[in-house]
Parts: C-alpha cells; sequence; structure tokens
C-alpha cells in the first residue's frame, strides 16, 4: 500500500459482501469492490441499479442487510464518526437550511469536522470561490437555484480537505457551465491526490475525468476496471463510432461497397435510409481522414459526430435495461 | 491535506445547538411563538386589568393559579408543536438531514443538539411569559410572590421537557412534518384531556399513564390546601376526582421524558435515509 501525501496509508473505500434488501426488492447484491489510492472512480449504471443505495451505505445514511462498507478500514456503521473523518460526501441533492446563509451553513459543517475557526474562515472563502458562488456567501439559501444550492453542497463535501470524496451525481441541476467547472474541480482534485468516488449518468463527464470505472446493475457488479481495459475488453472492435446523416437516401450498396471498404473502418450499420453509423479504429487523425473520404464521396453528408464513445458502446452492451 | 481532529461529540452537540437557533431565530419561527406569546399576555393583562376579576384578585395565590397555570400549559403544547413537530421529520421530508447526517458525527450527537435548540428556544418564551405575569403580578399585590410559584415554573420545566421528549419522538416517528405536527396538536389539545375524563369517568382508575395528568402540578400546587383525590356519591354513581401529588407528577412526568426520549433517539438511529 503506498504511502500517501500526508504520511498515512493510501486513501480506500471498501465494499464487503455489500447488499440491502427492501422486502423482497434487492437493491444491492453482494457487491465486493476495493478501490485504493489517489484516482478517480465513475459508477455507472441505470436508473436504480444501486449506486446511490451504495453511497448511502458508505455514509451511514442506510444500513447494510448484509456485509461491510469501510472507508480507509474503518467500518462506516460501527465507527461512522472516525470513518467519515476524513471523507467529504454529497449525497444525491441535499437542502440546506434555508433560513442560514452559506456562510453559516458552511461554518456549520467547519465545526463539525473541527476546522479551526480562522482556518474555517479562509477555507469557507475558498471553496465558496471555487464553485463561483462568493457573491452569494452571505445571502439566505432559501433564495438559491437548485444548481447554486448544489454548488454550496460541492463547497460543503471539499470544505474539510478529505482525503476521499463522494459524489453522487454531483452536477445535477448544474448548467453546461456549472458542469463543466465541477468536472474541472474534480480533475483538480485528482492532482491533489484524493480518492473520487463519483456516481454519473453523463458518460462523457466519467470518461473524460475518470480513470477507472464501475458498472453494476440490477444490484451487481459487472465489471471495475480501468477505462481503457473496460472499453478494450468490452467494446466490440474497440472502435469509434461516428454517426453521418445524409441529405438523400443512401442504398445497401453504397454503404457496403463504398463506405464498407475505406481505410480504417471496420463496419457501417444503416440506421435508416438517411443515416448511417461508422465503426473505425485509430485516433484523431484517422477520423480527420474519414471525414474527407466522407466529404469527397459527394453522398449528401450534412453531419459527421462522434455517436457514442467507446464508454456509451460498452455501457449499451453490459447494460440491457433501464429501469 | 491535513488531517484535523474530531471535536468530541459534546462539541458537536452545542454546534448543532447553536445552528438549531440560528435557524429558529433566522425562520422567524421563534418570533412567531414569541409573537403568540405576548398576544396571550396582552390579552389577559388587558381583561385583568379592565375587569378586575374577584377570581383572580381575591389573593396572590389565585392570581398566579388563574395567570400562569391557566395559560403556561397551553403556552408549553405550541412551544413543543412549533420547535419539536418538525424537529426530525424536517430532516427527512425536507432532505435537509442529507446535508448533515453525511459528515463525521453521531445521529445522537444531532438528535440532542436539536432537542437542546428546542429547549433554549422554548425556555426563553417560557422565561418572558413568566416575567410578564411577575410584572402583573407585582402591580395588583407588590413584591409579595408566593413560593409556590416557584415551584410552578420548575413544573413546568419539567413538563416542558416532557412534551419536547414527546413531541421529538413523534417527529422520529413520521417522516413527513405535516403528520408529525397534526398527531402531537391532536394528542396534547384534544385527545389527552378527552382520554382523561373517560377514564375518570367511566373506567373510574386514577390516569397516571397520561402526560396531562401529571402536568396538573403545575396548577395543583398553586391552589391551597393542595388539592386530594376525592370521591362524590355513593356506589356506581359515585365519581372519583383524581389529583395526581407532587411526587407522582414529576414521576410522571419525567417517565414520559425518559421513555420518548430513548425512543425516539433509537427511531432517529435506525431511520434511513432513503
Amino acid at each position: 500500500m503506498p504511502p500517501s501525501e500526508s504520511g498515512l496509508s493510501a486513501p480506500s473505500i471498501t465494499a464487503e459482501n455489500l447488499s440491502k434488501h427492501y422486502g423482497s426488492f434487492v437493491a444491492l447484491s453482494n457487491l465486493n469492490l476495493k478501490i485504493e489510492g489517489s484516482k478517480c472512480v465513475g459508477f455507472l449504471g441505470p436508473n436504480g441499479a444501486g449506486k446511490t443505495t451504495t453511497l448511502k451505505i458508505f455514509t451511514d445514511m442506510i444500513r447494510a442487510s448484509e456485509g461491510r462498507a469501510l472507508i480507509n478500514g474503518i467500518d462506516v456503521h460501527l465507527n461512522k464518526k472516525k470513518a467519515l473523518g476524513s471523507v467529504g460526501a454529497l449525497i444525491e441533492s441535499p437542502e440546506i437550511y434555508p433560513a442560514l446563509t452559506p456562510r453559516e451553513a458552511l461554518s456549520m459543517v467547519a465545526e463539525i469536522r473541527g476546522l479551526p475557526r480562522a482556518e474555517a474562515r479562509k477555507k469557507i472563502e475558498e471553496t465558496v470561490a471555487e464553485v463561483k458562488m462568493n457573491e452569494w456567501l452571505d445571502k439566505k439559501v432559501g433564495k438559491f437555484s437548485k444548481g447554486m444550492k448544489q454548488r454550496i453542497n460541492i463547497a460543503a463535501a471539499l470544505l474539510s480537505d478529505p482525503e476521499v470524496i463522494l459524489l453522487d451525481e454531483p452536477t445535477t441541476g448544474l448548467d453546461p457551465r456549472g458542469q463543466a467547472e465541477v468536472r474541472d474541480i474534480v480533475k483538480e482534485l485528482k492532482k491533489k491526490n484524493r480518492l473520487v468516488f463519483m456516481s454519473s449518468h453523463l458518460l462523457n463527464e466519467v470518461q473524460e475525468i475518470c480513470d477507472e470505472v464501475a458498472m453494476i446493475d440490477h444490484g451487481k457488479l459487472i465489471v471495475y476496471d480501468s477505462l481503457s481495459n473496460v472499453t478494450k475488453r468490452f467494446s466490440a472492435d474497440g472502435a469509434n463510432v461516428v454517426e453521418i446523416e445524409l441529405s438523400r437516401d443512401i442504398d445497401e450498396q453504397s454503404l457496403k461497397m463504398n463506405i464498407a471498404s475505406l481505410a480504417n473502418v471496420s463496419s457501417v450499420e444503416r440506421l435508416d435510409s438517411r443515416r448511417i453509423r461508422v465503426h473505425f479504429s485509430g485516433g484523431i487523425q484517422n477520423q480527420e481522414r474519414l471525414l474527407s473520404d466522407l466529404v469527397a464521396m459527394r453522398i449528401g453528408m450534412i453531419s459527421f459526430r462522434p455517436s457514442a464513445s467507446a464508454l456509451e458502446e460498452t455501457y449499451l452492451s453490459l447494460i440491457k435495461d433501464t429501469l | 491535506m491535513k488531517r484535523h481532529v474530531l471535536p468530541s461529540s459534546v462539541s458537536q452537540v452545542a454546534t448543532i445547538t447553536k445552528y438549531e437557533l440560528v435557524n429558529y431565530f433566522r425562520s422567524r419561527r421563534f418570533f412567531v411563538l414569541l409573537i403568540i406569546g405576548l398576544i396571550i399576555s396582552a390579552l389577559l393583562t388587558t381583561l385583568v386589568g379592565y375587569y378586575r376579576p374577584s377570581s383572580f384578585l381575591s389573593s396572590t395565590l389565585s392570581f398566579y393559579s388563574g395567570w400562569w397555570a391557566g395559560s403556561i400549559t397551553f403556552v408549553i403544547i405550541l412551544s413543543g408543536i412549533f420547535y419539536g413537530g418538525d424537529a426530525i421529520s424536517g430532516e427527512f421530508q425536507n432532505k435537509t438531514g442529507y446535508f448533515l447526517v453525511a459528515n463525521p458525527i453521531r445521529r445522537s450527537s444531532i438528535y440532542i443538539g436539536k432537542w437542546l435548540g428546542a429547549l433554549i428556544a422554548s425556555i426563553i418564551m417560557l422565561g418572558v411569559f413568566a416575567a410578564i405575569t411577575i410584572a402583573n403580578g407585582i402591580y395588583y399585590f407588590g413584591l409579595n410572590i408566593p413560593s409556590q410559584l416557584w415551584e410552578s415554573l420548575l413544573f413546568s420545566l419539567l413538563y416542558l421537557i416532557a412534551v419536547l421528549g414527546f413531541t421529538f419522538f413523534f417527529s422520529s416517528l413520521f417522516k413527513t412534518t405535516s403528520m408529525s405536527i397534526l398527531v402531537t396538536a391532536i394528542l396534547f389539545l384534544f385527545a389527552f384531556t378527552l382520554i382523561q375524563t373517560l377514564v375518570e369517568a367511566l373506567v373510574k382508575i386514577e390516569p397516571w399513564f397520561l402526560i396531562t395528568y401529571g402536568a396538573q402540578i403545575i396548577t395543583n400546587v398553586l391552589i391551597d390546601p393542595y388539592p386530594a383525590t376525592t370521591t362524590q356519591g355513593f356506589g356506581p354513581n359515585a365519581f372519583t376526582s383524581y389529583a395526581a401529588t407532587i411526587p407522582e407528577g414529576m414521576a410522571i412526568l419525567l417517565a414520559y421524558f425518559a421513555v420518548t426520549a430513548v425512543l425516539g433517539l433509537l427511531l432517529f438511529e435506525r431511520k434511513e435515509f432513503t
């Protein structure tokens, strides 16, 4: 176990045979997962797959029916205070007491977490500036939009500089700029050697910022590996995919004879008479070449865009149903 | 990355209490209840000053019995409903608990901190009401304040503690604030009194299991001589009027607090933020 920056052992979260039942409904089934070290792990799955249930067990908001949830080796349920001492968490979209200001709400969190008064004041201003809410620091939270509250929630999770950060769909309620800012914050956390475990529906978000990915469906862990290994293992051909829209119909013969034979193209699918999906190997240069080849073919192409990332393809191949 | 030393649970309780009070003051809840208390006081001051009822002004004890004991149980119940009714259920329904519970703090610290916040806010309310009562008493009877009033104040505090224990229990039992507030209001404003009357008249047993019966000591201590259990009539037509003695009343109130506080805390510890 490599030492972390603080001189302590590397941050870790561990699920041991973790299950959660609500009567006959199985929300989580025998989850075994050990995440260790400084990294960002994306936690993916359809609605009701068990992502939030897992994160709630890790923050002792709900109890596991069976198994244990450990943070840095400490059982969260048996010793919540100690286990969560080094954890910042954002579960669902919490509401903050509407009569309090962000400064007061964050001061409460700082006092609960034992930040000295002067440091707390400085950290509150820093984290609130980080989530771009400094102008609202002394306004009542009750007047805030959902996105503004979510920014304060993110500030609360980061306030004590925790080594483990649990985020449950952190960009929920945020506008595109807010989402990009959260992604930047998570990227910065990775640079500071934090362990970030983040559930999300946004595959491009996970692909952009996470090093590893865990996928869960119907309460069962399907895969946990590095992003590149997962996409290689489960993608049909390890290919990139672009979706092309045409201004006129394309026949099956042109598709197979002309497009499928282009360099680096591994397969072509006809989605409908004017839309096709092309799988090709290689990086951005090959994508550029494919685009110019298709333009040269004069097939009436009016749009050309990556239709699904490799992660999305993997996700779709592994997770068949959406609850 | 710095590892901060977590404060003791006692410090965390104090933090929760502090911000609970800030929340009460900011949300104007405290001031609404204070205004209700002031309106009750103003009405009593005006009515007693204008009509000079003999039932109030015949002696110091009857004055304090009529003024203090006649109103304080209602004020306490209002405090319980205002501060305790949604204290825990609100954390679930409004999702404010999600902000608090995912921190390194025991749920018991949150529960106790919120309970203390409600108690302090209620004591301030009681203090204001008591000050107005005593000011009126001094106006009519001078500085001759009977010692029984201080006992009654103490029993009122005990009743407040029991009521808050009870309302926090119901607040832990339900996940919706309206349900917990409604049940608490119905129980204290109607149900307990009704049950007590029925138990005394029909079942003919001492209603020692009712919190409102125990709370009678707030009034009884201001009556000279202290009321005793009496039976009127004979045979099947006999009617017994029960009066809780001071030790009985205190034991009932303390038992209510102890049982409901423990049950409420256990419920909150086990309740899930689903």
